[in-house]
């Protein structure tokens, strides 16, 4: 994986001098440990400064929706299966994109690794199966598949399901997952212990709508907490705003939702949201066979009538 | 200015003491990060803390804050009359605050409490709070207090400085409201002044010598607004940006605020609500227009706001304090410093730098 940089580089290079794409959104160094930052690179200065490591957790078909110009996105397996979601929803031609494609064998969990440092994290070094962290006074060694992300750990769709170009080999694809044992434990749970998790889990949240904002699916003009006209909900932290909030962005991802984990990774008070776009993601599973973008050709299960769709819950 | 020492086995005695004339607040750790709380009995705020996730700005102006209330029922006398909502104005002290957020209180001060306008809300609470700060031992790599104005043992809006000083606690009392709140504590050693005073010279020194990340911000005040509205580096520096609250909802000097009225049935409140620079009802107007209506303008705004339109209307320095809480927190690493010094460097050559 630590020679991807060279060969993302290589080919928006190429790609860019063409002409054969007017800009390439990649990743490029971040200033603080564990951390990149979204970047275009449209000049071959720019290119040099597009890198890949292991915290590229940003997803980077969030960045083009609804744009005009010919593209080329770096892609991960995720990122990949919601440009496949993008354009199935209209959101980006296909033709406009050159994806460069990324086997991916996830990305860290930059906050469960700092509650297992010492001290502050001051320095990353990353090599190909271990991640090593320094600070004052300290220096610790994590093997990264013990500390990835918690939906690239249950991630069964590492490569890229789409691509024009591959910068290494494909991965190996994790067998044997047990995706959805959180789902099934609060499926588990009585109406009143749930409700309890669930007003526990959202207590912290500040409504700076990062989960919202840092989501590909999320791209209406006018999202239903923001009309005003009239107001859906309410703008304060009443709790029961807050609930809607959640509760509703949840459902409206509901047979999209790829559990990029997008939403967990920007929250700065450490929500699992995830917990509500996967308990849908599992009813889309269990229901329709149906898992969201892997293939631009067939239409979502909530978009189409299938006389053979399940219909248990007419009662 | 008066020095008292603190031995650290009269720490929590004086604050259950304290906490019998005021309300504390401190930094309690809940899960994997510390917030400010109220105290409760026999919880001592951990001054292990860096520093909290969010700013203690919300224990002064809440994020939602009710200010009236009234009745749609036209069978009462007082029908459709806002009547102002009790609140809770008694004696609070914040304990282990940090210089740098204690600072942005001042700066937020400039923006509620001015000649012409006094924010009654914010000022009752501002006058009903003692700040008792700890200076910082361990800066953080990302904190850069000391080009924003401000610094480890920075004094301004403090009302108590805090030394930790190994066994015992130096004490700097800075105002009527520090006395106040060290004598209900019952802090009485007194600490000899100029031993004291070097004591904390050195311990500042040793911490402002660990910061290592800095501002440049000497030309923002002379730099031409228009063309820093209009420099080519606005693209760039939003692209990253999705537009999420974090960084002014976690900011100690973001003031910005929404007033909304909420009924239910027919009983209603009128509150003030933080806004974000971020957001897209954010100086919408009424007719649906929004001078700010692009990601660009937002980001735009917010940079423009603490570093430019800040900087010359109160000739004050920068609206920052260099906590760095939104260069850590940004989902999309947005750094302030990175643009503070882009902003500074173009205005010092006319045009945009070289972007790093």
């Amino acid at each position: 994986m630590l020679s991807y940089t060279e060969k993302i580089r290589e080919i928006a290079g190429r790609l860019l001098q063409s002409g054969a794409v007017e800009m390439v959104i990649g990743f490029r160094a971040g200033t603080v440990p564990m951390m990149n930052e979204p970047h275009f690179a449209k000049t071959p200065a720019d290119v040099q400064k597009l890198v890949w490591d292991s915290h590229c957790g940003i997803n980077l078909a969030n960045y083009l929706t609804d744009r005009k110009e010919k593209i080329g996105v770096v892609a991960k397996g995720c990122d990949s299966r919601n440009i496949v979601t993008h354009i199935i929803e209209n959101k980006i031609k296909r033709e406009q994109l050159v994806i460069i494609g990324v086997p991916c064998k996830g990305m860290v969990d930059k906050r469960k690794i700092a509650m297992k440092a010492e001290a502050e994290i001051t320095e990353v070094i990353e090599a190909e199966t271990t991640i090593t962290v320094k600070g004052h006074g300290f220096s610790k060694t994590f093997e990264k598949k013990d500390v990835l992300q918690h939906n690239c750990a249950l991630c069964i769709h590492r490569n890229p399901v789409i691509h024009d170009e591959i910068v290494g080999a494909p991965v190996e694809e994790q067998q044997g997952v047990d995706r959805y044992a959180d789902v099934r434990s609060l499926e588990a749970m009585t109406p009143e212990q749930r409700w309890k998790y669930f007003d526990d889990l959202l207590t912290p949240c500040i409504r700076c709508y990062a989960c919202r904002n840092a989501c590909p699916l999320c791209y209406c003009p006018t999202c239903f907490v923001d009309e005003a006209r009239p107001q859906w909900v309410g703008k304060s932290q009443d709790p029961g705003d807050v609930r809607t909030f959640h509760f509703l962005r949840a459902y409206h991802c509901a047979g999209r939702c790829t559990d990029c984990g997008a939403c967990e990774r920007a929250c700065p008070v450490g929500i699992n949201m995830r917990t509500f776009t996967k308990k849908l993601e599992k009813d889309c599973l269990d229901l329709f066979g149906w898992e969201a973008g892997l293939d631009p050709e067939v239409r979502p299960p909530l978009d189409v009538y299938r006389p053979q769709d399940p219909n248990d819950f007419i009662k | 200015m008066k020095m008292i020492t603190i031995k650290k086995n009269e720490w929590a005695g004086g604050l259950e003491k304290a906490a019998q004339a005021f309300r504390l607040f401190g930094p309690v750790k809940e899960k994997e990060f510390h917030s400010f709380k109220r105290l409760q009995t026999g919880v001592l705020p951990d001054l292990t803390c860096l520093n909290t996730r969010l700013s203690p700005k919300h224990l002064i102006y809440p994020q939602s804050e009710v200010m009236f209330d009234y009745t749609l029922d036209e069978s009462k006398a007082d029908h459709h009359i806002l009547k102002e909502t009790a609140r809770d104005d008694s004696p609070q002290a914040v304990v282990g605050i940090r210089p740098c957020d204690a600072k942005a209180f001042v700066l937020v001060r400039m923006n509620f409490d001015t000649p012409e306008y006094q924010d009654p809300y914010w000022i009752r609470a501002y006058e009903s709070t003692t700040l008792v700060g700890l200076g910082c031992a361990a800066p953080c790599s990302s904190c850069f207090c000391t080009t924003a104005g401000c610094g480890p043992y920075h004094e301004e809006g403090l009302d108590v400085l805090l030394a930790d000083a190994g066994d015992h606690y130096l004490a700097k009392v800075l105002t009527e409201k520090g006395a106040t709140f060290v004598a209900a504590a019952g802090w009485r050693t007194a600490a000899e002044p100029q031993a004291a005073d070097q004591k904390i010279a050195a311990l500042k020194q040793a911490s402002e010598s660990k910061i290592a990340s800095f501002v440049q911000t000497d030309n923002l005040r002379a730099a031409e607004t228009t063309d820093l509205h209009n420099a080519a580096f606005w693209e760039e520096v939003s692209f990253a940006c999705i537009n999420c609250g974090t960084c002014t909802f976690s900011c100690p000097t973001c003031w910005c605020f929404d007033i909304q009225d909420e009924n239910r049935g027919k009983t209603g409140v009128r509150m003030k609500n933080w806004d974000s620079c971020m957001y897209p009802l954010f100086t919408l107007h009424g007719t649906g227009h929004n001078p700010r209506g692009s990601k660009l303008h937002r980001v735009r705004q917010r940079f423009m706001h603490k570093l430019k339109y800040f900087v010359d209307k109160y000739d004050r320095g920068i609206q920052c304090v260099g906590c760095g809480r939104c260069v850590r927190l940004c989902p999309v690493n947005i750094d302030i410093r990175r643009v503070c010094n882009m902003m500074n460097g173009f205005a010092a050559s006319g045009e945009a730098c070289a972007i790093k």
